[in-house]
C-alpha cells in the first residue's frame, strides 16, 4: 500500500473550462434496415424516454435522416454512442456547436 | 410461420418455430459468430511488446462492409478521436454481438433444436426481458449483416420482389424479411 503523494494542482486555464462547457452530442442517422418500431424501443429502453419522445426522435431520424438524441459531456456521449452501436444503430458523436 | 408473442401470465415474449425455422435461425447465429471471430480486428500496433499484451484494439474502419457497418465510425470528422475511440469499444462490442448470437444457439438447442433436426419437430421459445433485448440486437445484426451483402436500400421492395423466384438472393431477401418479421413481432411482444 502506498500513501498518497501530495499533487499540485494546475490553475484552471479558461480554454479548458470553455471546452469543458461545451457540449456534446448523440446523432443517430437514418438507415434502411432498422425498423421504426425497433428504434422507438430503443430510445424508450437505453434513455428511458417516454414514448411520446422516443416516437418524435425516431420519426426525425426517419425524416431528417438524422437525429440528436442525447446530450451531455463527451465521455457520456461516447457511452451512449457505444450503447447504439450495441443495438445496431448508426450513431456518430461531436461537438453541439459543430 | 408466426412470430412472438407475449404470454399473458409470465409477461415472458414467446414463440413457436418449426424445425426449419429454428435451423435456419441458428445458421445465421453461428454465420454472425464467424464474421465477427474471423476478420481479426486489424492489429494496427507495430509495436509487439504492445501487440503482445493485447492492450490496444483496432483503430481502422473493418475493410468487410459487414463489420463496417456493424461497427461505424463514432467521429466522421475527426480520424484520431475516431481511431481512438475504435480501439477501446469495438473489441467489446464484437464479444458482446458474438456472445448475443451465441445466447440465441444456445436457447434454441435449450429448447430441443438436434444438430439434424427432423421435419414435423416444433421449438418452443420462451423469453425474459432481458433475453428478449440479446435476440432483438441479435437480429438487428443479422439483418444488418443480409442488407449490406444483398445492398438493400430505402424504398428498393418493389426491385426485390419482382426478382425470379429462383433467383439466389430473393430467397436471401426472404428470410431477410422474415427476421425482420420476427423482430417487428418481439418488439411489440416485449413493448
Amino acid at each position: 500500500m502506498s500513501a498518497p503523494s501530495p499533487i499540485e494542482l494546475d490553475e484552471p486555464v479558461t480554454d479548458d473550462l470553455t471546452a469543458l462547457a461545451t457540449p456534446w452530442v448523440t446523432i443517430v442517422w437514418n438507415d434502411p434496415v432498422n425498423l421504426m418500431s425497433y428504434v422507438t424501443f430503443v430510445f424508450t429502453q437505453y434513455f428511458g424516454y417516454s414514448k411520446k419522445k422516443a416516437e418524435k426522435l425516431m420519426l426525425e431520424v426517419h425524416q431528417d435522416g438524422r437525429s440528436v438524441v442525447s446530450t451531455g459531456s463527451r465521455e457520456e456521449m461516447e457511452r451512449d454512442v457505444q450503447a447504439m452501436h450495441e443495438y445496431g444503430l448508426w450513431a456518430t458523436m461531436q461537438k453541439a456547436d459543430a | 410461420m408466426t412470430g412472438f408473442s407475449r404470454h399473458r401470465k409470465s409477461g415472458a415474449c414467446v414463440a413457436t418455430f418449426t424445425a426449419f425455422e429454428a435451423d435456419l435461425l441458428r445458421s445465421l447465429a453461428s454465420q454472425l459468430i464467424e464474421l465477427l471471430r474471423n476478420e481479426t480486428a486489424a492489429p494496427e500496433s507495430p509495436d509487439p511488446l504492445e501487440a503482445m499484451l493485447d492492450f490496444s484494439g483496432p483503430t481502422l474502419e473493418p475493410e468487410d462492409p459487414v463489420l463496417a457497418r456493424l461497427f461505424p465510425t463514432a467521429y466522421p470528422g475527426d480520424d484520431e478521436a475516431a481511431a481512438e475511440f475504435r480501439r477501446y469499444t469495438e473489441t467489446d462490442l464484437r464479444n458482446g454481438k458474438a456472445s448475443g448470437a451465441a445466447s440465441v444457439i444456445d436457447a434454441l438447442e435449450e429448447a430441443g433444436l438436434t444438430p439434424q433436426p427432423e421435419d414435423g419437430m416444433f421449438i418452443d421459445i420462451e423469453l425474459s426481458p432481458e433475453a428478449a433485448i440479446t435476440w432483438m440486437r441479435s437480429f438487428t445484426d443479422m439483418r444488418l449483416a443480409i442488407a449490406t451483402r444483398l445492398e438493400i436500400d430505402e424504398g428498393d421492395e418493389q426491385y426485390w420482389h419482382e426478382l425470379p423466384e429462383d433467383d439466389p438472393r430473393a430467397q436471401v431477401h426472404d428470410i431477410y424479411e422474415w427476421v425482420g418479421y420476427l423482430q417487428e413481432t418481439l418488439v411489440q411482444a416485449a413493448s
